[in-house]
């Protein structure tokens, strides 16, 4: 019965388990001064630890420690908590999981001085079965850290998605469309369901679709590009692809990309001056200031 | 005979409306009343609108193409206006762009540009 010894160490030597805890993780670096205050990091351990000499004294009947049974909820919960806040302050997930492994050698040393069976087999029971749990604690951690990261990420690639894909006005019936970036299929669908809609909601007839900004154009974004005309025509509007730079405009010929009837202009002031011709529009400068 | 199509001649040109609940033997129904009535009637433009169309197949698209193509061999420069920007996408997707339809954003822009060719 090794659980007993465990949780009689976690329970009478409290204090001293979470100060040695806490000297473990200074020897390995892991107080980080730079990011939380003495404190702070006292509390965090503290957040830990509670749950988890809990979690050990309900089932100290039981012949061994199940890192997935329903006792460790408390411990789950403290641990995501306190993970989120080192995470959210730049700590590494590899740190963030040593961290937590740092409690194994305090307890192991007082396991050996308390369990004094002649064999050893009670003592190698009970570090077996605390390093089991330790572990998918640690692994838990882990887990959590990784978990926070795709959530950022994903939240970066929407507000990229929706930054990337501006519809702007640039006159009466005239809109403009910048492209930045890369343009795969799904950015490329995005574009086309806003240009579209854009044209329905600022009553537009020329959109400019502007590439200044977009790194390469293969045949696979070129293809997007017409497509994107095409419909745009269908709804009873015209497309003018402009920003074309003069190695784009060689890569797309190399490509044998066929932009039949769409018309493209090298510069989006070109486009607009295009635009204002065909909507009989005249811009007049009253003044020239400077020069 | 159902009507999910109005024709509607007003000053020589051909009105024609698409309703939103259009199957496929009311628009090959609607391709036989439209040569008929722009052969009698000598239209001078037919312009079709299909704001209701909220759904579209490669069906409807190439009976689209079709009714244009019938009105330009009766020399009556054929319009689509008022397609929805879903609907759009989904020919585009198709690989239907209906490249020799002539299309425009709504019906006053398309009168405006059949009288201007006359």
């Amino acid at each position: 019965m090794p659980v007993p010894h465990i949780h009689k160490i976690l329970d009478t030597q409290r204090d001293s388990l979470l100060r040695e805890w806490a000297s473990t993780q200074a020897e390995e670096g892991l107080i980080r001064k730079d990011l939380f205050t003495e404190a702070e990091a006292k509390a965090q351990i503290e957040t830990l630890y509670d749950p988890l000499a809990k979690g050990v004294a309900a089932s100290v009947d039981q012949d061994f420690l199940d890192p997935d049974d329903d006792v460790w909820e408390d411990l789950r919960a403290a641990l995501a908590e306190v993970t989120r806040e080192r995470t959210k302050r730049g700590v590494s997930t590899g740190d963030m999981a040593t961290f937590v492994l740092a409690l194994k050698y305090p307890l192991f040393e007082r396991l050996r001085a308390s369990v004094t069976d002649t064999n050893g087999t009670v003592l190698m029971e009970a570090i077996a079965q605390f390093t089991r749990l330790i572990d998918s604690v640690a692994l838990y951690c882990t887990e959590i850290c990784i978990a926070e990261r795709d959530k950022i990420i994903q939240r970066q690639h929407d507000e990229m998605m929706e930054l990337a894909t501006p519809v702007v006005e640039l006159w009466d019936r005239i809109v403009a469309v910048p492209l930045v970036g890369t343009l795969d299929s799904m950015r490329a669908q995005e574009v086309m369901e806003s240009t579209l809609s854009a044209i329905v909601e600022k009553k537009a007839d020329i959109v400019i679709i502007d590439i200044t900004g977009v790194m390469t154009v293969d045949t696979q974004v070129a293809q997007h590009l017409i497509r994107t005309a095409a419909a745009v025509r269908l709804m009873g509007a015209e497309a003018i692809i402009s920003g074309i730079s003069p190695r784009i405009a060689q890569t797309m010929v190399q490509l044998g990309v066929d932009t039949g009837e769409i018309r493209t202009r090298g510069s989006l002031r070109m486009a607009l001056a295009d635009a204002f011709r065909q909507l009989d529009t005249d811009v007049v400068i009253r003044s020239v200031r400077g020069n | 005979m159902s009507q999910s199509a109005g024709l509607y001649l007003v000053d020589e040109i051909m009105l024609v409306a698409i309703d939103e609940d259009i199957n496929d033997s009311d628009i090959v129904d609607l391709q036989d009343r439209l040569a008929q009535r722009v052969h009698d009637t000598g239209a001078r433009g037919i312009v079709i609108d299909v704001s209701a169309l909220e759904i579209v197949d490669t069906f409807v698209g190439r009976i689209i193409a079709q009714l244009a193509g019938i009105g330009t061999l009766l020399d009556s420069p054929t319009y689509l206006v008022g397609m929805r920007p879903a609907v759009a996408m989904t020919l585009v997707e198709l690989g239907m762009t209906l490249p020799t339809v002539r299309t425009a954003r709504n019906l006053q822009h398309a009168l405006e540009r059949l009288r201007a060719t006359q």
